[in-house]
């Protein structure tokens, strides 16, 4: 190299600041400070919020709560409060299985279907075939798996979007279940005359004049159990990172196919907890039953504020959103409204939780 | 016995074809301890496959790649990973809804210790927070109790700051940067800058891919100019205007007919 002339013609290539950058000297010499900015107070509202993604579905809950406490009649009876319990229970359980499949960005329109199928399996071989109780419920268990395990496959194998694969497995497990039940209820009686092990979850425990079922106890079991598996296990964190952005999830060194297998396959393994539960709370097996369960589920899921962009939002939202749906249909039911509000009510819930997520969204930048 | 300095990373003669199309000719690169070393070259010269190949996430279809002079293979970037070999990725690889600190340890996180770990796969939240605090402290880059901080909520400068100091904090051979200051405006530029050689003082080697030659020439010791799928040059940084590095870079010049190396360097 013989020629040496830099920009500024001093023989010396130009090296350090750039001209245009010597405003710079007088700024901040700290990298890249953390600091908060000063904020409006709406804007504090939206970064608390933010923060906190549960807090509003519980203030929802509260209010709803206390407003219908002193509108309604007999709401705040321990025989109401049971009923709501026991009335959410099952689409609680198919909310922690929905709330897994949401946090990855996906969606599942066939957990009521994994769910009816598994209960029917489990009825029609502990009952029908005289196969022992655990052994038939094992069984549907793995059924419930073996189901999730498909939508799995579909989405991370195939690259299906989860809207698609589940609309098509819905109506597949949905048929199965008829062909497999021969479109035939199994009755309470029999039940109980040959395996009453599967209603196990019905029972009821009186608990200060409150009327628990076990069935109930098994929800919030499952939703303690997946808070602390989300919140403090490398798998709960990377099922996070995996919705929110999967390419920098995987450039991370997660393995995201086999996080998102892992959490349909759960996913399919949970519906089949709740095709149990189902059991003991309706008290007989129907392939017709729970059809409103799939969108019932995602209802909760949503107006519990998780994201269904993924990556956003918690379980026990779900649980609280599950809440506000059980008391918004008691309370409204109690106050002698017709039917049709409830669910207008209902939309209107969700479209005002999703409004709310959109607006917690515009945090980030 | 004379001291010699042997590079950290040697690759020798790598080749990548996709069809018909040769991406890699028979590429050469080293990388010595302690230096920024730009990789420099014109859109299509090959420069991403060969550094993407010294990463993992590309397998090169002939040649060799030594570590420490131990021949290497690597199949994905998990692998370079686990050699201590760090990226920091143009668009970052963070995950905006988690935390600094869940972020620092994305896929490769702390357990505690007993039962609580080894059955109950429980998080050592604690100890990775006060690590987190510790190299984001070390980087100058923490005003302390935000640790917790969602990604999402940093501008764009301190996102980048973050990737770094993940970068920095794990890796034991050498960081591979891709275009580090491409998104970023003048102010935050600079402090990214000043960040690199932060992490270069603490006698980290950097592998630094950038077009902004202004960027390159202020931090870079030696620059690799790729042309046509091979090495075609290795200057120093302080001998050579910006000029003639584009003039080399785009076949305008010819090339130095040696390889620049630091004093006192030799091959494996």
């Amino acid at each position: 190299m013989t020629d040496q002339s830099g920009p500024n013609g001093d023989g010396r290539p130009k090296r350090g600041m750039q001209d245009f950058e010597k405003v710079l000297d007088q700024s901040a010499t700290d990298v890249a400070s953390f600091q908060d900015r000063d904020r409006s107070l709406v804007g504090s509202v939206q970064h608390i919020l933010h923060a906190n993604p549960t807090l509003v579905p519980v203030i929802v809950l509260m209010v709803s709560v206390l407003v219908f406490g002193v509108i309604a009649n007999n709401f705040f009876t321990p025989f109401n409060i049971s009923l709501i319990i026991q009335q959410v229970t099952i689409i609680g359980i198919l909310g922690v299985a929905q709330t897994l499949i949401i946090l990855t960005a996906g969606i599942d329109l066939s957990v009521a279907a994994i769910m009816v199928l598994s209960s029917v399996v489990m009825g029609k071989l502990a009952v029908n075939f005289g196969i022992p109780a655990p052994i038939a419920i094992l069984i549907g268990f793995a059924v419930g798996a073996l189901c999730g395990a498909i939508n799995g496959f579909l989405v991370t194998r195939l690259r299906l979007p989860p809207f698609i694969v589940t609309l098509g497995t819905w109506s597949i497990f949905f048929a199965l279940n008829l062909w497999y039940s021969e479109s035939q209820s199994i009755r309470s009686q029999d039940i109980d005359a040959t395996a009453p092990m599967l209603k196990w979850f019905g029972e009821r425990i009186d608990i200060l004049g409150f009327q628990f079922t076990t069935g109930s106890f098994l929800m919030l079991f499952l939703f303690a159990l997946f808070w602390y598996l989300l919140n403090w296990t490398p798998w709960g964190r990377h099922v996070y990172a995996v919705g929110d952005d999967a390419e920098a999830a995987g450039l991370s060194g997660i393995r995201v196919n086999r996080v998102l297998t892992s959490v349909y396959v759960i996913g399919g393994f949970l519906c089949a907890i709740a095709a149990w539960a189902a059991i003991g709370r309706v008290g007989s097996v129907s392939p017709q039953s729970f059809q409103e369960g799939n969108l019932d589920s995602i209802t909760a899921v949503v107006i519990g504020g998780c994201s269904l962009f993924g990556g956003r939002g918690s379980i026990i939202g779900t649980l609280i959103g599950a809440l506000i749906v059980g008391v918004f249909r008691s309370g409204l039911n109690l106050s002698g409204v017709d039917v049709l509000w409830q669910d207008f009510a209902v939309g209107l819930l969700i479209i005002i939780a999703v409004a709310i997520d959109q607006w917690l969204r515009k945090v980030s930048g | 016995m004379e001291e010699t300095l042997k590079p950290v990373l040697q690759a020798n003669k790598l080749v990548k074809r996709y069809g018909r199309v040769t991406a890699m000719d028979q590429a050469d690169f080293e990388l010595y301890p302690g230096e920024i070393l730009a990789v420099i070259g014109d859109n299509g010269a090959g420069k991403s496959t060969m550094v993407k190949s010294l990463c993992g996430a590309v397998v090169p279809d002939d040649g060799q790649i030594l570590l420490d002079g131990q021949p290497v293979q690597f199949a994905t970037p998990i692998d370079a990973r686990d050699k201590g070999i760090e990226i920091v990725y143009q668009n970052l690889a963070l995950s905006p809804a988690l935390s600094i600190a869940d972020n620092l340890f994305l896929g490769r996180e702390l357990f505690r210790g007993g039962v609580l770990g080894k059955t109950f796969r429980m998080l050592d939240k604690k100890r990775m927070k006060a690590f987190a605090r510790d190299k984001l402290t070390e980087l100058g880059l923490l005003t302390i109790q935000n640790i917790d901080q969602l990604v999402e909520t940093l501008s764009g400068g301190q996102r980048q700051g973050v990737a770094v100091a993940r970068a920095a904090a794990f890796a034991t051979k050498f960081v591979i940067m891709d275009e580090p200051t491409a998104a970023l405006g003048v102010k935050e530029s600079r402090r990214v800058l000043d960040l690199i050689k932060d992490v270069q003082a603490r006698g980290m080697a950097i592998v630094l891919i950038s077009h902004n030659m202004p960027h390159v020439f202020e931090v870079a010791d030696r620059i690799h100019i790729h042309r046509l799928g091979k090495r075609h040059a290795v200057v120093r940084a302080d001998e050579i205007s910006m000029s003639d590095a584009v003039a080399i870079m785009t076949g305008a010049l010819e090339p130095p007919s040696e390889i620049a190396r630091p004093e006192g360097a030799t091959l494996h």
